[in-house]
């Protein structure tokens, strides 16, 4: 009974939505305030009914009700809790609901967060943020329905995949959604605005923190899916260029592009219809990176099974979606150039640059992802495009973007002082000269090396840069430091961790790229084996008892000069149910390198098994960097002018312009 | 077909993921990297999306241990590669060749870069002989910087 | 609605850097819309097309199963029309091929060599013992030295050749008696002229 009203709930769900997507729009296009304050209570209303229906889905997943098909299929009542739960997003079905909750999450929170937007513009956004929910409950309601009953109830589900049964990965999908579905905000509001036929400095302050939220749960996201790969698989990878990752990275460089340029927008009114098509774009690519892998279109090791009749169900949402966006904006985009001018050299100059390069990055990504299709369907030639392309071409595009983004933030607005910015860059040069030359002093001069030597001579001045920078700023060199450090808005503090946080991974990938070492060998217990100056001695394998698997579990002890560190114990894990065998790798961190082991089959009757060492320099700095970057936007977030919905649009243009606001950003 | 395709995904999904095994490696280290090398560039025809050093495919395998062999006989790193391609086709390639029908893929970045380019420089051009003038309240705190003999950042 | 007299007052050459996406949109959304015809009307999307159609075979000489004839090599396939059926006894779809392969070998139609791959002889020949051996020659290639060389994904895979000895057809999966009627039969009848 309760399944059916989730159902129920979802339907009503569908309804509100279609209610919300037309009377507040009709409403706003004849000023009559009545329809256009339908939208809120509409957003809240729907809000409710779906996470009713989410709720009667976890329900079924945690009592271990089986007649609910999906529970069977995915669910078994041996699980843990955590993964009785997460096992309600870790299919098709399941993660629809999700991604439609998050959506609602989003809409309500501007029905309860933007008192101070105009009504026609709050009205207009929330009717298309209404659409997309239309689109999205359609899809779930009528091709992918998660409610279905199968009679009589079968006694026990059949189980997870023991791959997904694991922390991180069930955090990562939550986490992940709030990030793709929260760019429809900016989608929403882009589309109202066009509809308006007006963008402003208003506009893009009441843009940028959703932005802002969204870039910051997108990029936990990556690094959490990242990390999950790097500790499950097995051998110590955290980047594989999978169309699955390239889904979720193509959208954070464009987010990433959409969040800078909405700068421009804020301070200085220009950019606009670029901004505009940005937000477009990087909701579409959102849509295309949660949905393509459901299509058929694309495969994927991590993609869950596809079906045609979705298929053809997603490409229609997608093209009304994106199209009827992109038609509006070739209608009206044209009227809303104009805006500030500004000198090449200038801040604004900065931020062209990088919008220039990031959204090439992204174009670069898109198009190597989806070129085997294209050369399928237009000449039947299946070729694949690997990691040796992606790396090849991405590497060199993000090298000016380092450059730039140490000078950038010096520049002012309008008319910049290239030289005087240069000329505050010598303790950066002189770091990333240092720390080049220490790198090729200690690890030598082999091509690794010196790739190696640079990402890090990279890192450090574009670290040194950001730090400087903010010292500057602060004038941490006299008296009163603490009120100015104080002074300063947070999205400035936020500016210069994120920047910070991106020369940390730049650090994490050189030296995981670089200096990995690894050692494969079968083990007998008691052999010792020795990898970056650390012993391994082995010392046999143990069967344990987890709570839905049996393993075997090895024993490893690392020591260094003969004294003893760390004892690791990694498993080779059979499930019951699916009957499966997985890997569960053990690490040792120390604040700069992971030590990470394996263990393979078994070999022989002497207790000798396969042992994998592998020695990665630098990759914790890739989580430290993923931690930085995020929590960077968190700080911006708490910046007063970015608390949802503060602006008023009375006076934009006389704050865009004060010069300390200006040079704070 | 759809059978088919369920026992392949099934194959690939129920083996534990054992990349280069102890036993396929070669004594001498120098051949050992090359092979590493190889396999990294060849695409795992079975599952999808990975290359046959990391793959704990059967057929990843075999493919490991041919390349060495054929290493170990003499040939070099692009006739491996080569003879994989003229079995598999360019599929098994992970950098793709260039070659007519990826034209677009290798020059594809250039060519956007340059346009974006050309269109960021044509904006630039525009705003670079007169910027906005400055405001007076920015004006104001020049002066008063001036005066102050300090620059903000 | 305040620019909409603006909108019309622009020209179109200046409008039609904003049509760009659209059109690149429309272009994407019609290759997608033609790829999932196809998949629609049949296309397998994981089946990786053979390269060796219409090249020789490739050389190989393997060893037979104990007890059973001689070896199985390139040279002595010329001559005659012949099907190469890549097999294993671990192999689920082989057993739902398998029938039909017998009804091959019955009709007489054209002789069906077995590669017996990455298996162990023992369990090949229980195997054959217990459904019947539809088979002329089989070579055994236990480190999938002639599957590689044949590009060879997943069992089962059947290869047609024709006397010179040139691959003709390549069939991906278990071979199915309409398959055997509508295309392999009546190719083996054009190449036998």
């Amino acid at each position: 009974m309760i399944i059916e009203i989730g159902h129920f709930a979802l339907a009503l769900a569908l309804v509100v939505a279609l209610i919300q997507s037309v009377v507040p729009l009709v409403g706003a296009s004849r000023n009559n305030a009545a329809w256009m304050a339908v939208a809120s209570p509409a957003a809240l209303v729907q809000l409710a009914l779906i996470l009713t229906a989410f709720a009667t889905l976890i329900h079924a997943f945690l009592v271990s009700d089986f007649s609910v098909t999906l529970a069977y299929q995915h669910s078994h009542t041996a699980k843990p809790l955590l993964y009785k739960i997460s096992g309600v997003w870790g299919n098709h079905e399941g993660s629809l609901v999700l991604w439609v909750s998050i959506l609602a999450i989003f809409g309500a929170s501007v029905a309860v967060f933007g008192g101070n937007l105009p009504p026609a513009l709050r009205a207009r956004a929330l009717a298309v943020q209404g659409m997309i929910g239309v689109g999205f409950l359609a899809f779930l309601l009528f091709t992918s329905n998660p409610f279905l009953r199968i009679l009589p109830a079968p006694e026990e589900g059949m189980g997870l995949n023991p791959a997904l049964q694991d922390p991180g990965l069930a955090m990562h999908p939550p986490i992940l959604y709030m990030g793709y579905v929260g760019f429809s905000m900016a989608f929403s509001f882009a589309v109202a605005a066009l509809i308006e036929g007006r963008v402003d400095a208003a506009w893009a302050r009441w843009v940028r923190p959703w932005t802002l939220a969204a870039w910051m749960f997108l990029t936990t996201g990556i690094g959490l899916g990242s990390w999950w790969a790097y500790y499950t698989l097995g051998w110590g990878g955290w980047w594989y260029w999978d169309p699955v990752e390239n889904a979720s990275f193509i959208p954070w460089l464009t987010g990433t592009a959409l969040l800078h340029s909405a700068i421009v927008v804020e301070k200085r009114e220009a950019l606009k219809s670029w901004t505009i098509l940005l937000a477009i774009i990087t909701f579409s690519l959102a849509l295309l990176g949660t949905f393509i892998v459901r299509s058929g279109l694309l495969t994927s090791v991590h993609s869950f099974a596809s079906d045609p009749t979705r298929g053809i169900f997603i490409l229609v949402l997608l093209a009304v979606a994106i199209g009827g966006s992109l038609i509006l904006y070739a209608v009206r985009a044209p009227q809303m150039e104009g805006g500030g001018l500004f000198a090449p050299i200038s801040r604004e100059g900065g931020l062209l640059i990088n919008n220039l390069l990031l959204s090439t990055a992204a174009a670069t990504v898109l198009l190597g992802t989806l070129y085997p299709l294209f050369t399928e369907v237009l000449s039947e030639n299946k070729i694949s495009v690997g990691p040796p392309y992606f790396n090849g071409v991405f590497v060199p595009l993000m090298i000016p973007l380092i450059i730039v983004m140490a000078i950038g933030p010096r520049l002012a607005w309008k008319r910049g002082d290239l030289a005087g910015a240069l000329s505050r860059l010598k303790f950066a040069a002189a770091a990333a000269v240092a720390m080049g030359a220490v790198s090729l002093l200690i690890n030598g001069v082999r091509a690794v090396d010196i790739a190696g030597a640079g990402g890090l001579a990279m890192a450090a001045w574009l670290a040194v840069a950001s730090l400087s920078e903010w010292v500057d700023r602060v004038k941490i060199t006299r008296a009163g430091t603490w009120q100015r450090i104080s002074n300063l808005p947070r999205s400035a503090h936020g500016m210069t961790m994120a920047h910070i946080g991106m020369a940390v991974l730049i650090a994490g990938v050189s030296g995981a790229a670089a200096w990995k070492q690894e050692r494969i060998q079968t083990q007998s217990p008691g052999q010792t084996v020795e990898i970056a100056g650390y012993t391994m001695a082995f010392s046999g394998v143990n069967m344990v008892k987890g709570p839905n698997y049996d393993a075997g579990q090895a024993t490893i002890v690392v020591s260094r000069n003969g004294r003893e560190i760390a004892t690791l114990h990694p498993e080779l894990r059979s499930y019951k149910q699916p009957p499966q065998q997985t890997t569960f790798t053990s690490i040792h961190t120390t604040f700069f390198a992971d030590l990470y082991v394996a263990i393979g089959e078994a070999q022989g009757a002497e207790g000798a098994f396969v042992t994998r060492y592998y020695y990665q320099p630098l990759v914790p700095f890739l989580w430290y960097g993923v931690l930085l970057m995020a929590l960077g936007g968190l700080v911006s977030l708490t910046d007063r002018k970015h608390r949802v919905g503060a602006p008023r649009r009375a006076a934009p243009t006389v704050t865009a312009s004060v010069p300390q606001t200006a040079a704070a950003e | 077909m759809k059978t088919f395709a369920i026992l392949i995904a099934a194959l690939c999904v129920s083996a534990p993921a054992w990349a280069v095994e102890p036993q396929e490696m070669l004594k001498d280290p120098a051949l050992e990297v090359r092979a590493r090398a190889i396999s990294k560039e060849l695409r795992c025809v079975q599952c999808q999306n990975e290359t046959i050093d990391e793959s704990g495919a059967q057929i990843a395998r075999d493919m490991r241990i041919l390349v060495r062999e054929r290493l170990q006989a003499g040939e070099n790193d692009d006739q491996i590669i080569a003879y994989m391609v003229s079995r598999y086709g360019d599929y098994v390639r992970l950098r793709p060749r260039f070659m007519n029908s990826t034209l677009a893929l290798w020059i594809g970045p250039f060519v956007i870069l340059l346009a974006g380019g050309f269109v960021v420089a044509s904006r630039l051009r525009k705003g670079g002989k007169n910027p906005d003038p400055l405001t007076p309240e920015e004006q104001a705190t020049i002066a008063s910087l001036i005066e102050h003999g300090e620059r903000t950042p | 609605m305040s620019g909409q007299d603006a909108s019309q007052a622009t020209p179109l050459v200046r409008r039609w850097p904003y049509l760009l996406p659209l059109v690149l949109i429309l272009a994407l959304g019609g290759v997608f819309t033609k790829r999932l015809v196809d998949v629609e009307q049949g296309l397998n999307p994981n089946v990786i097309p053979t390269v060796l159609l219409d090249t020789p075979l490739p050389s190989f000489d393997l060893a037979p199963l104990p007890g059973r004839g001689t070896s199985l090599k390139s040279d002595d396939l010329k001559g005659e029309v012949s099907l190469i059926n890549v097999w294993g006894s671990w192999c689920i779809a082989c057993l739902v091929e398998h029938p039909v392969l017998l009804d091959i070998a019955a009709s007489g139609e054209v002789p069906i060599h077995g590669i017996a791959w990455r298996d162990e002889p023992d369990r090949s020949l229980a195997w054959l013992a217990e459904r019947g051996d539809p088979y002329a020659k089989i070579g055994q290639d236990p480190r999938s030295k002639a599957a590689i060389a044949f590009g060879v994904v997943a069992a089962p895979e059947t290869f047609l050749v024709d006397k010179q000895g040139i691959i003709r057809y390549k069939q991906t999966g278990p071979i199915t008696a309409e398959d055997w009627r509508n295309k392999i039969k009546p190719l083996i009848e054009q190449l036998k002229k």
